[in-house]
């Protein structure tokens, strides 16, 4: 997956930018995420619904992949059906 | 991905939130967001290689960058103050470009030129009217911005950033949509520095609403902070100085007491002029930022609890942070580096170099990258043991005074201690003994000057003897551009005569 690939849930209003990626799958809700969107939304995983923040960036427990959330939804992203965790980051203080 | 994607995030977020104050005028994110893919359809019209912004600081800064990102064509703001031979080199180099701002300037210097000319309210009021606000935000792969460097030592160069290197670089500094509603930055620096540009893609993402102001000038900027209540503002350190300046001088003094965060970067920062400003604005937090335009702004930075901290300490080593530059930001790596490209340990000076998704390093016609992918930023500096930054001036600018080599910084340091001493720099002159000697151009003040044997005798008392004058030149005044940048090439042209 190239980074800057723009992808969207199947199941949700889920909208992420890849900023990096390994391989494994990509996926919201507990379905494959996709480039364009076909026909009705499937229904979401309950166990992965756990939501998307507007502007957070989610990362795996190897830093593989890195995704950030360009538009909420309800579905929770993962990898490989291991969800995604939100990436810890340090406040800086604004330098511009 | 590409920065329009930045404007985009915060006007779906926010769609009716002000993001910028310009001219008396609120822009909304939405608004701005409008105008830009706007814009983008009329510089995609126009098959201009290049988008120019030939103006102050306004909405059509702004609007030209996003509008540019989402057209993929680079934009290229130019220095309007440069004299017309110069800026019809610039003009001519990104021929034809889509020219925005001063349109009779360009058609005398470039009678011509194919360039698609626009006046800034032509150009704003025809990218509203083109407004496609429903389309996506650009896939971004190219250059998003093109930066002629400001030439203090040689001909502008066009420095390239492309739109990975400034997304990584806002990524991993700002937290989307992090700044609460009532904080507002007040953006002075020009649109045609680095600075600038950071400023408003900060910004945008922060969510925090620019104040913007045309041109600087102190007493506008300080009304301007008072009537708008700005929380945050950016300067360099001449505007600062001017600033103290015109506080200094006013009978009553303004309230400035919104004023919560001011960064500063874009040059040498005397300590004499950072100790005045903390003691004037006791409860605001205070950056430092070194960074170039190669590396898209920001590579390092000391933030307002160091600032405080070297402040109100007695360890002399503490204390000196006010001189330094910080640390390096967390996605940043930073080395210095002696001529021969060995890793210095900490205290020895040499080099620095950075590396980091941010760091684009890359001129139009070559990358300065090694191999490996570090940035020689031609600056020379050293850290401390803990890994503070400090910077010694451009590694070009180093005397090489037979086979040892001296940074003018400590030599300027010492003199400047001395209480007649207003302004200093040592220059590398001509030497038939040593290759090269030291050329000292000094600003005296008060009533009783010090002489050129106590000068040399301070310089040889506090470092070495290699490090005395071998020419004093006394000036009323050192050459700066406007943004505060010591001309060092024309220093050197007083020891011509």
């Amino acid at each position: 997956m190239k980074p800057g690939t723009k992808l969207l849930s199947a199941v949700c209003d889920t909208e992420v930018m890849v900023i990096k990626a390994g391989s494994g799958e990509i996926g919201c809700g507990g379905a494959l995420m996709v480039e364009k969107r076909e026909g009705e939304k499937g229904a979401a995983n309950p166990a992965l619904s756990g939501g998307t923040i507007m502007g957070k960036r989610y990362t795996d427990a190897a830093a593989t992949f890195e995704l950030l959330c360009v538009k909420p939804g309800a579905g929770s992203l993962s990898v490989d059906g291991v969800a995604l965790q939100l990436k810890d980051v340090k406040p800086l203080p604004s330098s511009d | 991905m590409d920065i329009s994607l930045l404007l985009k995030m915060v006007s779906d977020a926010g769609p009716d939130q002000i993001g910028l104050t310009c001219n008396g005028r609120d822009w909304s994110y939405s608004a701005l967001w409008a105008a830009a893919t706007g814009a983008a359809k009329l510089i995609a019209e126009s098959n201009a290689t290049h988008v120019a912004l030939l103006d102050t600081g306004s909405e059509a800064a702004p609007i030209a960058l996003f509008g540019a990102a989402l057209a993929g064509v680079p934009y290229c703001p130019l220095n309007y103050r440069l004299a017309d031979a110069d800026l019809a080199a610039l003009i001519a180099r990104i021929e034809p470009a889509f020219i925005i701002g001063d349109a009779d300037r360009v058609t005398r210097l470039a009678p011509d030129g194919q360039h698609t000319l626009f006046t800034r309210a032509a150009f704003v009021a025809a990218a509203e009217a083109a407004a496609d606000p429903d389309r996506e935000a650009g896939e971004g792969e190219g250059i998003a911005v093109q930066l002629f460097t400001s030439g203090t030592t040689a001909a502008p160069k066009a420095a390239i950033l492309r739109h990975a290197n400034l997304v990584s670089y806002i990524l991993g500094t700002v937290e989307f949509g992090s700044a609460d509603p009532a904080e507002a930055a007040l953006v002075s620096v020009p649109p045609y520095h680095v600075a600038g540009i950071a400023a408003l893609l900060s910004s945008v993402y922060a969510m925090r609403r620019i104040l913007l102001l045309p041109a600087f000038d102190p007493k506008d900027w300080v009304d301007l902070c008072r009537q708008q209540r700005a929380t945050n503002a950016f300067v360099v350190p001449t505007m600062l100085s001017r600033i103290v300046e015109h506080l200094d001088a006013a009978e009553e003094a303004p309230d400035l007491s919104s004023l919560r965060s001011v960064a500063y970067g874009g040059g040498r920062m005397p300590v004499e002029l950072i100790t005045l400003a903390l003691d004037l604005f006791p409860d605001t937090g205070f950056t430092n930022a070194y960074g170039l335009t190669e590396t898209s702004s920001t590579v390092a930075l000391l933030g307002p609890d160091e600032h405080r901290a070297a402040q109100s300490s007695d360890n002399p080593a503490i204390r000196a942070r006010l001189g330094s530059v910080g640390k390096p930001l967390p996605t940043i790596e930073l080395e210095i580096r002696d001529e021969e490209g060995r890793v210095l340990p900490a205290g020895e000076a040499g080099e620095i170099f950075v590396r980091g998704d941010q760091v684009s390093g890359e001129y139009k016609d070559r990358s300065a990258l090694t191999a490996d992918g570090w940035f020689p930023t031609r600056d020379a500096g050293y850290l401390d043991k803990d890994g503070y930054l400090f910077l010694s001036g451009r590694a070009d600018d180093v005397i090489v005074r037979g086979g040892e080599n001296m940074s003018p910084g400590e030599i300027e340091d010492v003199l400047l201690a001395h209480p007649a001493v207003a302004d200093a720099a040592a220059v590398g002159i001509p030497s038939a003994e040593w290759g090269e000697a030291v050329g000292l151009a000094i600003v005296l003040r008060g009533d009783n000057p010090p002489s050129d044997d106590e000068l040399c005798t301070l310089v040889r008392d506090r470092l070495r003897s290699s490090r005395v004058p071998q020419r004093i030149c006394r000036v009323d005044a050192l050459p700066y551009n406007e943004m505060g940048k010591l001309l060092r090439r024309e220093v050197k042209l007083l020891f011509e005569v």
